[in-house]
């Protein structure tokens, strides 16, 4: 099997499973405030209402395509394609497992590993604002306006404390940007240089004052609650999708999923080791290779899974911050929390070594 | 796909997109193509094989500065209806700078002599790592100018802002 073949069937299954986790996200994340809030939830399409995210795309589909007469036709078409893009490029510079073997020949989980992984990453983060501005200015509504400029300026916002967080990181494996040498990186060496289980080395261990603000900014680039002051419904009846309807709707609710899911993969990889997990040495010593790789698979799922419910989560329990309170907590606190972690971390490496 | 082949659609698409910043009749449209410039000099630099360079241009360019650009064209709501129109000495005032401006450039391009196309040879200084290391030795000093330099602009935009509060 030649690398490209390989590559394209990782790409096109890559592309389904987002689909995937992303319709089911949206079954689990009712089920999730039914639970929350002590009511049953979707449950009458199929068993324990499995059927539901099928149900709810049929309908998506089947609903009236309505263009308002004085948009901007060209990019209001234009808005929720760019936000799907944006939201799927991300995927291709994360390490989904180990690497498998056939007949000798390795084949890495993984679509591509450039040595700007982690900047990449970021790029294409900031790239998801375009869709909603786009979207937001075309429909030519105040109230999506409003929605798509709140939008932007939070991204930008807490995409420098995101990124300020991510350096602390990067001092930890050497500078590399890779993603991968990142998660290889926490599978080897004991914790704090003397537990000794192997794949435990986790950066969120050394971080976690990183590993919260990362966490923090994650969901405000999300847009979930409490950051969701974009689509705020009550004040802003839906934001920069007011205007939307059918799947071209469809495509922004689905894109904040695949949001979710990206950054729980970002965060499984840069924080809690990726598909690394306990005992994945002595595991390789009892079990063919190509076992172990689609185990540690798994266990980089069952890790973005854990994710994607925190961030349901918090949805449920924490209320909207108002917009002063947000631009305050992004500018004034996790700023220079931000910087100040960098600095305590390049002290610590030049005083102790790694 | 040759190399060669990938240069040529991407300076036709950078060329093209420059263009359309000009010519589009809607300033969002000629925000939306500079973007798509921005792209196509991105990959420019991939080809080139630098490739911090080009992230940096993205993050920075695409994703920084034209998201403030489209954001104040938004704001500002400009269309055909509403733009004054603008007295002759502005025409000419244009008129001449651009006449000066394509005096300079024959000027300039008459006593260029065109050298042999050399094909750049595999180079690693794009990297992430070559470029801090040169940055941070042996160009220091003009690295923290720099930052300084911003740092005034920033104390500056805050000096203006604030004082429309009084």
């Amino acid at each position: 099997m030649s690398i490209i073949l390989f590559k394209a069937i990782l790409v096109v299954l890559l592309f389904l499973i987002s689909l995937g986790i992303a319709a089911y996200s949206t079954y689990a994340e009712r089920k999730v405030a039914a639970f929350l809030q002590d009511r049953i939830g979707p449950d009458r399409a199929g068993p324990f209402g499995l059927l539901q995210p099928i149900a709810d795309g049929v309908k998506m589909f089947l609903k009236e395509e309505i263009i308002p007469t004085m948009s901007d036709k060209f990019l209001f078409i234009l808005g929720p394609s760019v936000f799907m893009v944006t939201t799927l490029m991300v995927s291709a510079v994360i390490p989904w497992g180990m690497p498998l073997e056939f007949g000798g020949e390795t084949y890495a989980l993984q679509v591509a590993d450039i040595n700007i992984g982690i900047l990449y990453v970021l790029g294409v983060v900031s790239l998801g604002v375009y869709g909603i501005m786009i979207g937001g200015w075309a429909s030519n509504n105040k109230y999506a306006l409003l929605g798509a400029i709140r939008a932007s300026s939070q991204m930008i916002s807490y995409e420098l404390a995101m990124g300020m967080s991510v350096v602390a990181i990067l001092l930890m494996t050497n500078g590399s940007l890779s993603i991968n040498n990142i998660v290889e990186a926490q599978g080897t060496g004991k914790l704090y240089g003397f537990i000794n289980v192997s794949g435990m080395n986790w950066n969120v261990f050394y971080q976690p004052v990183a590993f919260l603000i990362f966490l923090i900014c994650a969901f405000a680039e999300a847009n979930r609650t409490p950051f969701d002051l974009p689509e705020s419904e009550s004040e802003l009846i839906g934001g920069f999708h007011t205007e939307y309807s059918s799947m071209k709707l469809g495509l922004y609710l689905f894109g904040e999923y695949i949001n979710m899911f990206i950054s729980s993969a970002i965060i499984a990889c840069l924080f809690f080791g990726g598909y690394n997990f306990p005992g994945i040495d002595y595991l390789g010593t009892i079990l063919p290779h190509n076992m172990v790789s689609i185990i540690s698979v798994l266990v980089m799922f069952g890790k973005i899974f854990f994710f994607i419910f925190l961030f349901m989560w918090v949805r449920w329990t924490i209320p909207r911050f108002r917009y002063d309170q947000l631009m305050r907590l992004g500018w004034q606190i996790l700023m220079p929390i931000a910087i100040v972690n960098v600095l305590l971390t390049a002290a610590a490496i030049t005083l102790f070594g790694n | 796909m040759s190399s060669q082949l990938i240069f040529f659609i991407l300076a036709a698409l950078s060329i093209m997109s420059a263009l359309f910043v000009v010519f589009s009749k809607n300033p969002i449209y000629s925000v939306i193509w500079l973007i798509v410039c921005f792209f196509s000099i991105a990959g420019h630099y991939i080809m080139l094989n630098a490739q911090f360079l080009a992230i940096v241009h993205i993050i920075v360019y695409a994703g920084a500065i034209m998201v403030l650009m489209l954001f104040t064209v938004m704001l500002l709501n400009l269309n055909k209806a509403t733009e004054p129109h603008k007295p002759l000495l502005y025409k000419l005032a244009a008129m001449v700078s651009g006449g000066l401006m394509l005096l300079v450039l024959l000027a300039s391009m008459r006593s260029t002599q065109l050298g042999e196309y050399a094909s750049p040879a595999y180079t690693e200084s794009g990297f992430v790592q070559n470029v801090g290391m040169v940055l941070f030795t042996e160009f220091l000093l003009p690295f923290e100018m720099t930052s300084v330099l911003f740092i005034a602009a920033m104390i500056g935009a805050v000096v203006l802002a604030k004082k429309e509060v009084h």
